[in-house]
């Protein structure tokens, strides 16, 4: 018995597993028509390299990855491509995405393909090339591209290689039933993730104790390989990767920060298989075990599916009765998503298609006002408290929020579960994340354009300053070049220049007695410019308007004014210099 | 084909609300049922009145605030309140503060505040306390228990107190009496060994006092119920028990004059069980973290024995309840768990984490 531990919270809802147990995993007629989204996985969409009206053969590349975060896509079947263009696809909003449509030939027809017989001779460099090429991308929901998972470069040595077989969402059983039927080829894939990662310490295989048959159909294949098949209780959310690295490590991801980052690599299991197929059998990612169930479909089982098959298809072999379907729901019934449509085809990540009943999934009742009661945190992986974030979700109080640590919500769906209220806390916080995302965008984006005004404004300064700098210069070099024009008509020495200005100075200086008669003078002309004036007034008061008889008055008395200035400058003239007269006798 | 969009998690536990309340009140039977033995018919009548009237405040001022009368009252919420302080107050106390006391609950401390969720107190409580401050001679007269009445002499029966009630008929000669908190506090200059001999409320009982044992045995069960049914866990009242038989131990004194009682006495006596399991788990008032849930519960008993011991009010529970709904939200700030992948706890109000 290998020790697990034991994480925090979780629910136990029905499992609902048995329904689609009862058969084998079957095949479905090839579709007429087959979509395949060019986004079927996290990062950037691939690009359709083929073009409308191109016969394909099953297998052949039709799109390619975009960037390092990309994964191509496959033809799932023989044909041709009927139209490249937006579609509805499988995601929550039910929004329009590009899409390929093949009109299957009904042939099947392969592409030439050849796998490597022994891949413990290859390179782990291109054995992750051949996944890469392969269009895998993680197939327990998320769809990241596996080769970036397996290539996490020198500085993060990997110590533990983890096989996520937990299945803890209820109804879903396409893990459990392809681990009873291909237990030799997964095993052989895992060997290939191991090869590829250089021989990690340990290989665990985690997988809830809700499915012994798996776990016996695996036994006989994991001796001598390094495998360790660890069963622990059954507990929703345990498939979660944070919550499964828990139980199998006892160790906790920081908060933000990858797997590898604790040397660990996690893959789905249903993944372990595809890259089985891809090295071994040189097949690329075009189909996959997805479980059709739910009471509102006669036939409960799971299906190899190919990528692009319209989920209506599964329905229609599968005894499906509209009428009784209380929703459809792509995933589990814990973190699936509604379908507004069956026309949205299968994709990497589909696990399940869900049809469930009225009785089994009845519609939501109406939410009642949240008592705190605390069932929620309870039931809560992460330790979060869902109510508090619930009431400051309602706030749009964003500090609080992230203090409460919304951002380490997994989406689980524990909460909203045992909620007695019916609260779709899940959808707060969704909405809640996307509003924090959005305000810190817009902080970001205010904040380059306030360091960009600011930028401007220090520019603009800057080159007023460097405007009068310059403007300094060439008066200082003008000043400059009329002074040395200056001293160069007399000497060009210093000490002639002091001596220049020193005889400006003294040419300034007045003789008193120049300046005294000089004042004199002044005083006689404006005793003469007033007699004038007074004259021409006498003159106009007998015949002149009165008018100008008020100028001419006027006249005179400024010239009387100026008069007894002059005077009066003459008297100072005059006290100054009796003052200088005596200090010099003294 | 087309089909509803409904987000996830698409399944949901069976509970609900009214679920959660009506278990509640299943749980208070065993209480009811100790007070109705020990004390005659007066607390049933006290939760009948007091849920009617509740009933009737609810319904007119959600209709007031245009709101689905039935909807709002199919949570059960009005009952509890109503139940829980028909529970605490004395039997066979006059009808009209009962009403009062019911109206005050869901009209000022309930609804005014916006309704289930949003009441800061806990409802029955403020009614409770606000009778208490304005009627104290109706508040503290209550029955003798059943072992302890004179010979001759019963408790009424279900007319007779029914027209004691509302009638405002006085019961018979030594139907009333005090409790074993009442008598307690008065009996100073005795040491605890001559009260327990003297006083039959204790002389005659099995480990705190005749009648009370046994009506906090029967809401102990009740909370056990409801502790086992996962309703509530059992931090707060694990944490108010604990801080009262710590006092009481604390402060035991010898057993001399001077000793405010045993810790058995304390946690047997008035309302400290019904309040343990029925009172400070109301979520809605009270702290929301099981760390928190401890803080508020020890509390909760250590008020409850210092105002026992040295206030001037023989029980405490209603004012140490209200005292700690006021410190909920700060005990909420502090006590926040901590989160998967975080090295530490963090605060409620800290802007960022510290490294």
């Amino acid at each position: 018995m290998i020790k697990t531990w034991v994480t925090p919270g979780g629910v136990h809802p029905p499992e609902n597993k048995h329904q689609s147990m009862t058969l084998p995993i079957g095949d479905l007629p090839i579709p007429e028509r087959l979509l395949v989204p060019l986004s079927q996985h996290i990062g950037a969409p691939a690009v359709a390299c083929v073009k409308v009206g191109e016969k394909v053969l099953k297998g052949q590349k039709i799109a390619d990855a975009t960037g390092p975060v990309s994964v191509p896509m496959h033809a799932p079947t023989s044909g041709s491509i009927s139209a490249i263009e937006d579609r509805p696809i499988a995601h929550s909003s039910g929004m329009l995405a590009p899409c390929i449509e093949i009109t299957s030939d009904g042939k099947d027809t392969w592409i030439d393909h050849q796998g490597i017989a022994d891949f413990e001779h290859s390179s782990p460099q291109m054995l992750i090339k051949i996944i890469a090429d392969a269009g895998i991308a993680g197939m327990g929901g998320a769809g990241f591209p596996s080769a970036i998972k397996l290539n996490p470069g020198h500085q993060r040595p990997i110590d533990t290689l983890i096989i996520n077989a937990t299945e803890c969402e209820p109804y879903i059983t396409a893990d459990d039933s392809a681990i009873r039927e291909r237990a030799a080829e997964i095993i052989e894939g895992i060997g290939i993730l191991s090869h590829i990662l250089g021989n990690p310490n340990n290989i665990l295989l985690g997988i809830e104790d809700n499915k012994p048959e798996a776990i016996a159909a695996l036994e006989p294949h994991v001796a001598d390989t390094g495998i360790s098949v660890v069963s622990f209780p059954t507990k929703y959310p345990s498939g979660g990767e944070k919550q499964l690295i828990y139980i199998l490590t006892g160790n906790e991801l920081a908060s933000g920060s990858l797997p590898a980052d604790a040397g660990i690599v996690c893959i789905n299991i249903g993944t372990t298989y595809a890259i089985k197929r891809a090295v071994v059998n040189g097949e690329p990612l075009i189909s996959r075990v997805t479980t059709m169930t739910g009471n509102a479909c006669g036939i409960n089982r799971n299906y190899e599916t190919l990528i692009g098959t319209p989920v209506s298809h599964m329905l229609a072999h599968s005894n499906f009765n509209e009428a009784a379907c209380s929703r459809l729901v792509m995933g589990g019934p814990m973190m699936g998503f509604s379908l507004t449509s069956a026309d949205v085809p299968v994709v990497k990540t589909t696990n399940c298609i869900l049809a469930p009943s009225y009785s089994e999934i009845p519609d939501d009742e109406p939410a009642q006002p949240c008592i705190r009661c605390g069932m929620c945190a309870e039931a809560c992986p992460a330790s979060l408290l869902p109510q508090q974030l619930f009431w400051y979700s309602q706030a749009q109080d964003h500090d609080r929020l992230e203090a409460h640590n919304l951002f380490d919500c997994i989406e689980c769906g524990a909460c909203s579960y045992v909620c007695p209220s019916n609260i779709p806390l899940v959808q707060h916080y969704r909405h809640s994340k996307g509003e924090i995302l959005k305000a810190r965008d817009e902080k970001v984006k205010s904040d380059h354009a306030r360091e960009r005004f600011e930028f401007h404004q220090q520019r603009m300064e800057q080159a007023e300053r460097d405007k009068e700098a310059k403007r300094a210069a060439r008066r200082e070099a003008a000043e400059k070049a009329k002074a040395n024009s200056a001293t160069s008509t007399g000497a060009g020495s210093a000490a002639d220049i002091i001596a220049a200005a020193q005889a400006r100075a003294t040419a300034k200086q007045v003789n008193p007695e120049q300046q005294r008669a000089k004042f004199e003078r002044s005083i006689a002309g404006a005793e003469m410019r007033v007699t004038m004036a007074i004259e021409k007034l006498a003159e106009a008061a007998s015949n002149q308007t009165d008018e100008q008889t008020n100028i001419l008055n006027a006249a005179v008395e400024s010239a009387k004014q100026k008069l007894e200035q002059a005077q009066v400058r003459l008297a100072d003239h005059l006290e100054k210099h009796k003052e200088l007269d005596s200090e010099q006798v003294k | 084909m087309a089909f509803k969009q409904i987000t996830s998690p698409h399944a949901h536990a069976a509970q609900n609300t009214a679920q959660v309340m009506r278990l509640v009140l299943w749980a208070t039977v065993p209480g009811l049922a100790a007070l109705t033995i020990q004390f005659g018919w007066g607390s049933l009548i006290n939760v009948v009145l007091a849920v009617v009237t509740a009933v009737i405040c609810e319904a007119a001022i959600i209709k007031l605030r245009k709101r689905p009368v039935a909807f709002y009252l199919r949570d059960y919420s009005a009952v509890v309140t109503a139940v829980l302080l028909g529970l605490a107050l004395p039997p066979l106390a006059p009808w009209w503060v009962v009403v009062v006391g019911s109206m005050f609950s869901i009209v000022i401390a309930k609804q005014l505040y916006g309704g289930l969720g949003y009441n800061p107190f806990n409802p029955a409580m403020v009614g409770y306390v606000v009778l208490l401050i304005s009627f104290p001679i109706q508040m503290t007269t209550w029955i003798s228990p059943l072992s302890l009445l004179p010979d001759g002499v019963s408790h009424p029966g279900i007319i007779e107190s029914v027209n004691i009630v509302f009638a405002g008929y006085s019961p018979a000669d030594g139907v009333t009496g005090a409790t074993p908190l009442d008598s307690f506090k008065h009996s100073s200059g005795l040491v605890v060994d001559q009260i327990y001999q003297n006083n039959p409320l204790f002389s005659q009982a099995m480990f705190a006092g005749v009648g009370w044992e046994w009506v906090n045995l029967g809401f102990l069960a009740g909370g056990i119920v409801l502790l086992a049914t996962r309703i509530f866990t059992w931090h707060g009242p694990l944490a108010m028990l604990g801080a009262i038989a710590l006092m009481s131990v604390i402060f035991w004194d010898g057993g001399s004059s001077e000793s405010p009682g045993s810790a058995l006495m304390h946690l047997f006596s008035g309302a400290s069980m019904m309040g343990a399991f029925f009172i400070l788990t109301d979520p809605v008032s009270s702290a929301v973290s099981n760390r928190g849930r401890l803080i508020y519960g020890a509390l909760i008993g250590v008020l409850v024995y210092i105002i026992r011991a040295w206030g001037n009010y023989p029980d405490a529970v209603a004012f140490a309840v209200l005292l700690a709904n006021f410190a909920a939200p700060f005990i909420d700030n502090y006590t926040l768990p901590r989160t998967y992948g975080h090295t530490d706890r963090r605060r409620a109000t800290e802007k960022e984490e510290d490294a």
